[in-house]
């Protein structure tokens, strides 16, 4: 079966007064049906704007330089960003929420102006059908008395309502992908188990794929079948959740790893960070991005530039020189 | 959402009688004594201090000045703000006739700042750093320096004495001949508009650019809408607030401004009014035409909360 | 997961930090990024300039009439011409640079000052001393800026001492109103809190975050002050109130010149003009400092 969506090389810069910072800088992912797949690094390392790339989300001074975003057999990339063809896609085929509830939703227009007037547009209901719907999807999505809240403003929810509202929003319309972007980021952490177990179920209700953008590996842990993570504008692993937990072999996996408290582990056992700061982005040497904090480098790092991604066993993919698996920290 | 009403009607009743106490006040507290003046005024004869106890008593001037101010007060209440010094016909008339003139011009040239000011200004800022809105930026900016007094001489000039197409001076009723009158208003509204209009444009293009910022800008563009749905229904609602804030602000800007511009075209309005009043020290008109102002401007004030709590349901909850 | 940064990580000839521009170069730079910015200085510097050193710039005397060349056109004697008494109009343009700046300045000086402190003791204490004090500033703020110069001038007389009362009353507000809201924010913010907890005084607090916080909006207030403040001025004196002729100002000289309209209509331009240029200056300078100093006032100031 085809992958649902397939991202090849993606590149997208952003010209700033230092210079020209690379966010995304050759990125390749794919999605199939029906699948949730994690998209985990750090602040800054571009997990961000590679998804609103794929929206054609990103204007001045920002830029999608190259690359294809192959989407039911069509390169969106092709589409001009505001055109009707992206317009059409974005919200019905592929949606997206964000980071901030409590700066996401419009504060001036009410709840259900904003779940209806998606449905009205995307889905061409009338009215009262879209205002039924609305009513429905709020109540899928766990918000009590839907039907005297759908006349509220933003202000009168929670940020975890909100949020809700939004998961409610995105998946209005039947879209096939949903993304995440930090979904849980400003939540606290009931709430965020909560929000998670949701999100899971409605995804597969609506039978969309789901792509959970983090820097938290904890939280893609239970719900991804796949992971890539990220560092630095690119992927530096990627593979089936077991295995990355499993056998994690890129040595920024292995250090977010470690960073992770676990409660299995022995008292006393520390937590050992990751040295060293994310890099600046402008002006990056050809070498491997993560080499100033590595622990495995060997000399081909310093000397080649950073590889490609390769096999370590069947979906399985480093970029790295060193071999992790025999030289363990 | 009443409650709301009520108590900014009360503060903004507050404030009026703060000032009529202040007005009142600074026209007692006068250096000169206005016995004199207004007996010097009516004749070169000198009088008696018997006499001028008589004209103090029959002005009710030598009761304490609580009683003054609350007779005042309720004179005004009744349409009596006392006569003027110099005419002796009571100040109410003059300034009920006067009041339709600068009215008309201040209108106009607050509908044009707004209908003119806020679309300028909102295509400006989404077609932001295009050759429109270099345009509208530096038209604006101009705008705002232009000394409104001068450019209405500048116009008279031109308009007036040199091509002869307008005329320079004075007020025709519309009621009388409305397409003169227009021709009559065309230079000092335009005048009293540019301000107003190029500093609404400013101020809405600097809030929508705020506004389209925004995170749920981000939102209403992920799910799908169109840029005209966008600007109007997500963007405009929230750009507007800090514009209504200046067209508030506007009102106390216009009504200084018709002082300057009738003075230039000879309107015979209330600001002309005021500026001839202020010349020749006739102190009731002043305090008529103060009292006057500050309620219009409170009422102004007023609506421009309405309007606040209409577009920001934030606030409505006060 | 990161810790403080390590020095010895130049193995590939690289030290990882955030790329550092200092407070001083990113302003700069952003304050002379635009062209009108940096013109509206120069003119700024230029009128500045002209205003203190006046006579000895000034080629004429700007009060001493000279009947026998009333109403020249502009000439090389003349560059601008005469007035109808004979004062060279660009002496008197020159000199009333100084009456406008002194004035701009000194009124909004004064209304900054009382207006900070009005707007201080508002926001600190709360309570009846806000409600008095606020209610006074609307009851000021909600009347028109000529309109109030206008009363109060008339209560007191002519002359600039009058004038510079009249319109720092009619400017105060602004500033008071400014003050009091950033002290309300200031007082609700955490960062007060944290002070608090970490035992720093009430008062201490109190100055050093509203003092910070609130630099920027009143350096650029007051910049757009001074362009409102010679503005009004200047019609004060147009009026006939306020700076009265002999001394030159330029509201008045265009009050004089336009009976000669027809015959010598520069002499009612060149002061408008320099009216237009200074103001212009002073907004656009004052619109660079919002920018550069804080972006983020530009959907409020």
């Amino acid at each position: 079966m085809p992958e649902l969506l397939k991202v090849n090389n993606l590149v997208t810069q952003f010209k700033t007064e230092s210079g020209v910072v690379k966010a995304v800088d050759g990125v390749s992912y794919y999605i199939n049906e029906q699948e949730i797949v994690g998209l985990v690094g750090e602040s800054g390392c571009g997990k961000s704007v590679s998804q609103l790339s794929v929206m054609q989300l990103i204007s001045a001074p920002g830029e999608i330089t190259g690359g294809e975003v192959i989407f039911e057999g069509q390169n969106l990339l092709e589409y001009k960003a505001n055109g009707p063809e992206m317009r059409s896609v974005r919200g019905a085929r592929i949606a997206m929420i964000f980071q901030e509830p409590m700066t996401s939703l419009n504060p001036v227009l009410t709840i259900g102006q904003q779940l209806t007037e998606m449905l009205v547009l995307h889905m061409k209901m009338n009215d009262e059908a879209a205002r039924k719907r609305a009513i429905d999807l709020m109540g899928l999505v766990g918000i009590p008395a839907a039907e005297k809240r759908i006349d509220d403003y933003p202000h009168h929810f929670s940020g975890g309502m909100r949020q809700r509202v939004m998961i409610a929003m995105g998946l209005s319309c039947n879209p096939r992908i949903l993304i995440a972007d930090e979904p849980t980021t400003a939540l606290d952490v009931t709430t965020q188990a909560q929000l998670l177990e949701m999100m899971k179920d409605m995804v597969q209700r609506f039978r969309a794929s789901l792509v959970i953008v983090t820097h938290n590996l904890g939280v893609v842990a239970r719900y991804a079948q796949r992971i890539y993570i990220m560092y630095a504008g690119r992927i530096v692993e990627s593979g089936t959740t077991k295995e990355i937990f499993g056998q994690p072999r890129h040595p920024y996996t292995i250090g977010l790893l470690k960073c992770i408290p676990r409660l299995d582990e022995a008292e006393g056992t520390k937590l050992v960070p990751i040295v060293g700061l994310p890099p600046n982005l402008i002006n990056m040497p050809p070498t491997c991005a993560f080499l100033p904090r590595c622990s495995y480098k060997i000399d081909k790092c310093f000397k080649e530039p950073w590889p490609e991604l390769t096999p370590v066993s069947d979906n399985h993919f480093i970029r790295c020189y060193a071999n992790t698996e025999e030289n363990k920290k | 959402m009443i409650s709301f009403i009520i108590r900014r009607i009360l503060q903004s009743l507050v404030v009026l009688v703060i000032v009529s106490m202040l007005v009142f006040l600074a026209m007692r507290l006068l250096p000169g004594d206005p016995i004199r003046m207004i007996l010097t005024v009516s004749s070169a004869e000198s009088f008696s201090e018997e006499q001028i106890a008589q004209v103090r008593h029959e002005y009710g001037l030598d009761r304490s000045l609580f009683i003054q101010y609350f007779d005042w007060v309720g004179g005004i209440l009744h349409g009596d703000m006392g006569n003027s010094i110099l005419q002796r016909i009571p100040v109410s008339d003059e300034i009920l006739r006067r009041i339709p003139i600068t009215f008309h011009l201040g209108i106009l040239a607050f509908i044009f700042g707004l209908l003119i000011g806020i679309p300028v200004g909102i295509i400006s800022a989404v077609r932001r750093g295009t050759w429109l809105d270099t345009l509208v930026v530096t038209l604006s900016n101009l705008g705002i320096t232009v000394p409104a007094f001068w450019l209405g001489v500048l116009l008279m000039w031109v308009f007036g004495y040199y091509l002869r197409w307008l005329p320079i001076m004075g007020y025709t009723s519309p009621f009388t001949d409305f397409w003169y009158n227009t021709k009559q208003l065309i230079m000092p509204v335009f005048c009293l508009t540019l301000f107003p209009i190029a500093s609404t444009a400013r101020q809405t293009r600097s809030s929508m650019l705020e506004v389209m910022r925004q995170d749920y800008i981000r939102t209403a563009w992920s799910k799908g809408l169109t840029e005209r749905v966008i600007i109007t229904k997500h963007a405009l609602k929230n750009g507007l607030i800090p514009v209504v804030t200046l067209a508030g602000m506007a009102v106390p800007m216009i009504v200084g401004g018709t002082v300057l511009i009738e003075t230039v075209f000879n309107i015979p309005g209330m600001g002309r009014l005021a500026v001839t009043s202020v010349l020749n020290q006739d102190y009731p008109y002043v305090q008529g035409i103060v009292i006057i102002v500050s309620a219009a401007v409170l009422l102004v004030n007023f609506i421009v909360e309405l309007v606040y709590g209409w577009l920001d349901p934030r606030i409505r909850y006060d | 997961m990161v810790n403080e940064a390590t020095p010895n990580v130049a193995d590939n000839g690289r030290l990882e930090l955030p790329p550092g521009v200092s407070e001083w170069h990113r302003f700069r730079r952003v304050f002379l990024s635009r062209g009108v910015v940096v013109f509206g200085m120069i003119i700024m510097v230029l009128f500045i300039f002209v205003a203190i050193f006046a006579p000895l710039i000034a080629p004429y005397d700007p009060y001493e009439p000279d009947l026998d060349n009333t109403l020249q056109n502009p000439s090389a004697a003349h560059w601008l011409g005469t007035d109808a008494l004979g004062r060279d109009t660009l002496t008197r343009i020159i000199y009333g640079t100084r009456t406008s700046l002194e004035i701009g300045l000194i009124v909004v000086a004064f209304a900054c000052i009382i207006g900070i402190t009005l707007g201080t003791l508002a926001g600190f204490y709360g309570g009846w001393t806000y409600i008095i004090i606020m209610r006074f500033v609307d009851a000021l703020m909600s009347f028109p800026m000529i309109l109030l110069a206008l009363v109060i001038a008339a209560l007191l007389g002519g002359g600039m001492k009058n004038v510079i009362i009249a319109l720092s009353v009619a400017l105060m507000p602004g500033y008071a109103r400014l003050m009091c809201g950033q002290v309300l924010s200031v007082k609700q913010n955490d960062y007060i809190l944290a002070a608090r907890s970490m035992g720093a005084s009430n008062l201490r607090i109190m100055l050093r975050h509203v003092v910070l916080n609130c630099v920027s909006p009143i350096i650029v207030q007051i910049t757009m002050m001074l362009g409102v403040t010679i503005l009004a001025e200047a019609g004060l004196s147009f009026l006939g109130i306020g700076i009265t002729p002999p001394t030159a100002a330029w509201g008045n000289m265009v009050a004089d010149a336009q009976q000669y309209l027809l015959v010598l209509p520069i002499l009612s331009f060149a002061p408008g003009l320099a009216l237009m240029l200074v103001v212009f200056a002073f907004n656009m300078v004052g619109d660079g400092l919002r920018d550069a100093l804080d972006p983020r006032l530009r959907g409020i100031l």
